[in-house]
């Protein structure tokens, strides 16, 4: 035991004497928290539309009003050729084409019915998805009054319709940026932790003090704790200062405990470092560690759900994020911050996060040889 | 057979002074299909200080670390302190001080910091045991607030000698400790490991360097992973039954060419200002060579037979 200390000393002094290390620990959280979180919105805004209106009656100019009334859309051009529009829209100067034809009113008022033509840039699908939605939703407005209007009932008695009062809960802002700052943590964390760690114990082997250390008694797992725990301790307070960052520019709320959240987070920190100190084990150089940790980090973070729901994955997808320790911790991160989710709400992931630690942690004292 | 072996190899202390503090028996190490060690055996009496001497790759970095239980040999056995370098690791590691060929300290501690890390990893203080290092660490310790990484390199290997020496090891085990140090700062450590020796620590070091072999009690010639001969070194100079000549002259390049062109010569190297030739005819006389030469138009020839001295002897068996 009193080994272990006088490693942990060792480290420690090690630590706050690297002159890359600090700027590191303070730098990156600020950097995450103030650039990422606003940068990964889904959130649409100011979508630019080309507006073809070939019928220029007050039916196509009262549509053309409803979009430009829409904080969505912003209608930057318009013209009467379809041609021009097409090509706007090819030099994505726009996002999305309107095309209203001529006898649009005509054809409306004796047919009950009229086209128009969109055409949305779906170079990213997400995107365009949401671009028709949102079209589609003021569409629809459209249409609801200009049957009302047409067929002489009054505006405020408008046709019977099912009225829905959304509520959500936990984000009822629905603020991105809420939902956005956990899971950024959850990977801030995981990037302190894991390549400084694995970073670290590579170090000793390239600078060839390993072999000092291992002709003396120290043994494996007090080796590895000893490259574990001052990590660990590093990535908290680097959680600790996100979340502060968090709170105070843009009002993160953290209805959760906090005691419960680190907690979690530790457990989280063993396995995850575990990892990089297992592929550091079996590494000789830091470019090593750094490449097959990055190829991990990817996968884990990608699978997560940090950016996409986990229940949209295949559901072989869905079993093999079983195994990916982010995922866990993120989901742990998002409950415990937004919702306030207590121990008994997170039992499967304290399980299952206990199991990773063990395994990973296992692994890389196993791997590790004094003796080779 | 196992049994007996143990019983032999289990005593840690020697109170007679001839139990054998380093025991290797037919080493083989094999790295896939190179081998880096061939079928070594010698072993190093309690108290000795013994020199493995060999040139770059001879495999001596390579037995070092299967004595210091960092690798495993391929084939045979090795003991040290009567304990078993396979099984046994464990107790050998609190037994021995190993100084690696590259400086292996943490370059970003002080001299102070690296000198505790190390005697608090083998359980004991730098108070405990100054006296062992006293003689070493009182060079270094007006620096003792230094980063171990901006030492000079004569400092840089006091340092590791004296973390090598903190646990008070019974066995020291130095890799080519001499190498890359200049010869003011190799003098002083070889007194200090004559100073180690009188303390009653065994000491096995290798050098690439022959004319270091005299300093030693016993040495070891290794070339190719096998060792050529074992004995102490006027011994050694003792078995070489060769005739040997020196010769100089103004112009030293053209001599050693013209000495090597000559028909009755068999080796000729540069030993400091003179050159050292063997004959294929032991009893050819110092006359012959300078008449030779003379015939070549040196001046200022010098032409005698001299006796000779260990590295002859090394310089023949490695040609052989």
């Amino acid at each position: 035991m009193r080994t272990i200390l006088y490693i942990l000393q060792k480290e420690f002094i090690q630590v706050f004497r690297n002159r890359t290390m600090l700027p590191m620990i303070f730098f990156i959280p600020i950097l995450q928290m103030l650039i990422l979180v606003f940068a990964a919105t889904n959130d649409l805004k100011n979508v630019n539309i080309y507006i073809v209106d070939n019928d220029l009656s007050s039916a196509s100019r009262k549509l053309t009003d409803k979009f430009q009334a829409s904080p969505f859309f912003r209608i930057t051009q318009t013209g009467f050729s379809p041609d021009d529009a097409e090509d706007a829209l090819k030099r994505e100067k726009v996002d999305m084409v309107i095309s209203i034809p001529e006898k649009f009113e005509a054809d409306l008022r004796r047919d009950d019915e009229a086209q128009i033509q969109l055409i949305i840039n779906a170079i990213n699908q997400s995107k365009a998805e949401l671009i028709y939605n949102y079209a589609n939703n003021i569409l629809q407005g459209y249409n609801k009054n200009l049957i009302a209007e047409w067929k002489g009932l009054p505006e405020f008695n408008p046709p019977k319709q099912i009225k829905v009062q959304p509520s959500f809960w936990f984000n009822s802002e629905l603020d991105y940026k809420w939902y956005m700052a956990p899971g950024i943590l959850a990977i801030l964390v995981t990037i302190i932790g894991m390549f400084l760690s694995g970073m670290n114990l590579v170090r000793e082997k390239e600078l060839g003090t390993i072999e000092q250390l291992n002709v003396t008694p120290i043994k494996k797992y007090q080796f590895i704790v000893g490259k574990l725990i001052p990590f660990v301790f590093i990535a908290l307070f680097d959680l600790a200062f996100g979340l502060t960052i968090a709170r105070l520019a843009f009002d993160l709320p953290i209805v959760g405990s906090l005691p419960l959240l680190f907690g979690f987070a530790t457990l989280y920190l063993v396995g995850a470092l575990g990892l990089g100190l297992f592929i550091s084990t079996l590494a000789d150089t830091q470019q090593q560690v750094m490449f097959v940790s990055f190829f991990f980090m990817m996968v884990f973070i990608l699978m997560g759900g940090i950016f996409t729901p986990v229940e949209n994955m295949p559901t072989w997808a869905q079993y093999l994020d079983r195994l990916n320790p982010i995922y866990y911790f993120m989901r742990i991160m998002r409950n415990v911050v937004l919702k306030g989710s207590g121990f008994t709400d997170l039992t499967t992931e304290f399980a299952s996060l206990i199991v990773i630690g063990i395994t990973f942690l296992s692994l890389a004292i196993w791997r590790y040889r004094k003796t080779t | 057979m196992k049994t007996t072996n143990k019983q032999e190899h289990s005593v840690t202390s020697y109170p007679d002074g001839k139990q054998e503090a380093i025991t290797v028996q037919h080493v083989t190490k094999r790295y896939n299909d190179v081998l880096a060690i061939t079928d070594v055996s010698f072993s190093v009496g309690k108290g000795e200080l013994f020199g493995l001497i060999g040139p770059d790759g001879a495999g001596k970095t390579t037995l070092m670390r299967i004595l210091m239980t960092l690798l495993l040999p391929t084939e045979g056995e090795a003991y040290l302190a009567g304990l078993d370098v396979r099984k046994e690791y464990k107790k050998i590691r609190h037994l021995v001080g190993y100084m690696p060929g590259r400086f292996s300290l943490y370059q970003d501690l002080s001299v102070e910091e690296n000198l505790e890390f190390f005697a608090t990893v083998f359980g004991t203080t730098i108070q405990e045991n100054y006296d062992l290092i006293r003689d070493i660490y009182v060079q270094i310790e007006p620096f003792k607030k230094r980063l171990a990484g901006k030492l000079s390199g004569g400092m840089k290997q006091k340092l590791a000698l004296s973390c090598a020496l903190i646990h008070k090891p019974e066995i020291l085990v130095l890799d080519e400790p001499t190498t890359g140090v200049d010869a003011v700062s190799r003098k002083e450590f070889w007194d200090m490991l004559k100073r180690l020796q009188k303390q009653g620590i065994t000491i096995l070091v290798s050098t690439p360097y022959m004319d270091e072999a005299g300093l030693c009690d016993r040495v070891a010639l290794m070339q190719k992973g096998q060792i050529m001969t074992i004995d102490t070194p006027p011994r050694i100079v003792e078995n070489y039954q060769r005739n040997l000549l020196a010769a100089r002259s103004t112009d030293m390049h053209r001599l050693i060419n013209d000495i090597r062109n000559w028909d009755k010569t068999d080796t000729a190297y540069a030993f400091g200002q003179f050159v050292h030739v063997t004959t294929s005819d032991d009893n050819l006389e110092a006359v012959e060579l300078e008449r030779y030469l003379l015939s070549q138009n040196h001046t200022q020839l010098q032409v005698f037979e001299i006796s000779p001295g260990i590295e002859d002897v090394f310089m023949d068996l490695m040609t052989s």
